[in-house]
């Protein structure tokens, strides 16, 4: 369970985020969405210690995120940002193992290898896992990347725009793998989404977020109406109902 | 991927033993022990220097995310003749000259890692650009050398030939007193190293990467940093500055066994280390008759490799 408590952050006198708090409760898919700015990415990297709080406090699994030694907290959370960088000469099998650097310090036992060639399968990877990384297109990096989180085989997956460069079939196919993760094996799912459909496909809950704040939150029939979008993402949205699922019409 | 890696690093020993019994054996005249004694010592300080300087030049990489620094190349070993000529400055030349050589040496070490933790770990938090980090550590070199020239010109001249004299050693003038410390000091610094090579592997993801998985960034990147330091001073006591040679190496030896990994790559730079420099001074020595220095050789190749690496970075953006 994440709990999040009055998290205020500023950087160069520009306030990124206002006051948020925000209660998760374990298992489940959260997706968080909202306009450039609004703040989601940096709610979620503090959430993943990637940066240090300024004010407020947020725990994961009862671990005070600045407080708790990383390496314990590496073993409860993983998180996936947007902007990676990846090292040269480093092959996808290797990076994916990587994943089990917080359980093995790098020495990888059996157990470990059984983890990491499940995750190059499950992500489509098998064919690519003895090529260098650099030598991958985005999508295919990007698939690598999570499946490096996944490895890491935490109670709790925060994953920054996990559907940037990723193709149809595989967009569809890391939300499914999202949705088996929290309902079979009970893990927390937080992603930062820009597609609003995905969101309201396959998570649980929705939060959105404009300005820094919280603006709405809730499970998607609720928030999937063109008034709460329109106040959300600043245009009149169609939202019409395919399936009994909600389904907006964003781009017209 | 498996197979590779040990056999190119059998390679790299067996060439580096090579190198080993040529520097020792050839032209081996007059009184024997005498000469193997002499030429004990001076392999010795050649294998410190080079393990030293492969080390530090990896550490330093992989601590930069960049493959075209070295610690010289940012100024580092500029910062080690500034220390020197510092003290000569604080302490009046009769001071400096009269301190043990070995006391002088750690005092040195320990001021330099102080000054290179405090210049370089608010540029790296600062996560500047490899163009703008390759600025800052050129600007830096010039100024340090500056500094240390401005410094030279204050003293007086008695105290002056002191400091030059203390800053004067290349791989024909290898400093024999400092070679027990020294040595040891290297020793310890790639057990250490060598150690964290895992930890190694996961700082090269980046800082963001390397938090996710638990290790913390700031406070490993600084012990790294304080041993590159004591490392890059290890081999500016007992050669003098030398800018590319770990370039050199630790390019040569990343496309020798194709990886980047520290349990691999460590041992085949600190082996090619060892090969180009015992290797190389052995056939100046031996088999051009002394024709050229090996520190112009190295240099020049190391830097014509730079600008290639240089080129082909900036081609693939």
């Amino acid at each position: 369970m994440i709990r999040i408590e009055n998290v205020s952050f500023a950087r160069g006198g520009t306030e990124i985020l206002r006051d948020v708090s925000l209660e998760l409760p374990s298992g489940g898919v959260t997706a968080i969405v909202g306009p450039n700015g609004a703040g989601k990415s940096t709610l979620l990297s503090l959430i993943g210690r990637l940066q240090p709080l300024q004010a407020g406090r947020i725990t994961v699994g009862g671990h005070a995120v600045d407080s708790t030694p990383g390496a314990e907290l590496a073993k409860v959370l993983a998180i996936l940002r947007q902007d990676n960088g990846v090292a040269s000469r480093l092959r996808v099998r290797e990076l994916v193992a990587f994943g089990r650097f917080p359980h093995s310090r790098g020495r990888l036992s059996n157990e470990d290898r059984a983890h990491v060639a499940a995750s190059l399968a499950a992500f489509g990877l098998d064919a690519f896992a003895e090529r260098f990384v650099e030598t991958l297109s985005g999508g295919q990096r990007q698939r690598a990347l999570i499946a490096m989180a996944f490895c890491q085989d935490t109670p709790c997956l925060l994953l920054d725009e996990p559907l940037n460069n990723l193709d149809m079939f595989h967009a569809r196919d890391l939300m499914r793998r999202l949705r088996a993760a929290a309902d079979e094996r009970g893990r927390t799912v937080v992603a930062v989404l820009h597609d609003i459909n995905h969101a309201a496909a396959y998570a649980d809950r929705i939060v959105a977020m404009k300005d820094g704040r919280v603006v709405a939150d809730g499970p998607p029939a609720e928030l999937m109406t063109p008034e709460t979008l329109e106040r959300v993402f600043g245009h009149r949205i169609r939202v019409t109902t395919i399936d009994g699922r909600p389904v907006a019409l964003h781009h017209l | 991927m498996i197979g590779r890696a040990p056999l190119a690093l059998a390679a790299l020993a067996a060439l580096a033993l090579l190198a080993t019994a040529a520097f020792l054996a050839l032209n081996l005249r007059g009184d024997i022990g005498f000469a193997l004694e002499l030429r004990g010592a001076r392999l010795l300080a050649l294998v410190c220097v080079g393990v030293s300087i492969a080390t530090s030049t990896i550490v330093f990489q992989t601590v930069t995310g960049n493959r075209i620094l070295t610690p010289s190349v940012m100024g580092l070993d500029a910062l080690y003749g500034f220390v020197q000529i510092g003290l000569v400055f604080a302490l009046g030349g009769l001071g400096f000259a009269t301190l043990d050589p070995r006391m002088k040496f750690a005092g040195e070490t320990a001021l330099m890692t102080a000054m290179a933790l405090a210049l370089f770990l608010p540029m790296l938090r600062a996560r500047l650009d490899m163009t703008l980090m390759l600025l800052s550590g050129v600007v830096l070199g010039v100024l340090l050398r500056s500094l240390s020239s401005l410094l030279a010109r204050v003293i007086d001249p008695n105290d002056f030939a002191i400091a030059s004299g203390a800053s004067f050693a290349s791989f024909n003038a290898v400093r024999g007193d400092l070679l027990a410390v020294a040595s040891l000091m290297t020793i310890a610094a790639c057990v250490v190293v060598w150690r964290a090579r895992h930890v190694l592997d996961v700082l090269a993801l980046g800082q963001d990467a390397s938090t996710a998985l638990g290790v913390d960034w700031r406070r490993t990147v600084a012990g790294l940093l304080a041993l590159v330091a004591a490392l890059v001073a290890v081999s500016t006591a007992l050669v003098g500055p030398m800018v590319f040679v770990g370039l050199l190496v630790v390019a040569l030896a990343e496309r020798v066994v194709n990886t980047r990994r520290h349990a691999v790559l460590l041992p085949a730079a600190a082996l090619t280390a060892i090969v180009v420099l015992v290797g190389g001074q052995a056939t100046l020595q031996h088999g051009l008759g002394g024709a050229s220095a090996l520190a112009i050789v190295v240099e020049f190749a190391g830097g014509l490799l730079f600008l290639a690496l240089l080129f082909a970075e900036s081609r693939r953006r």
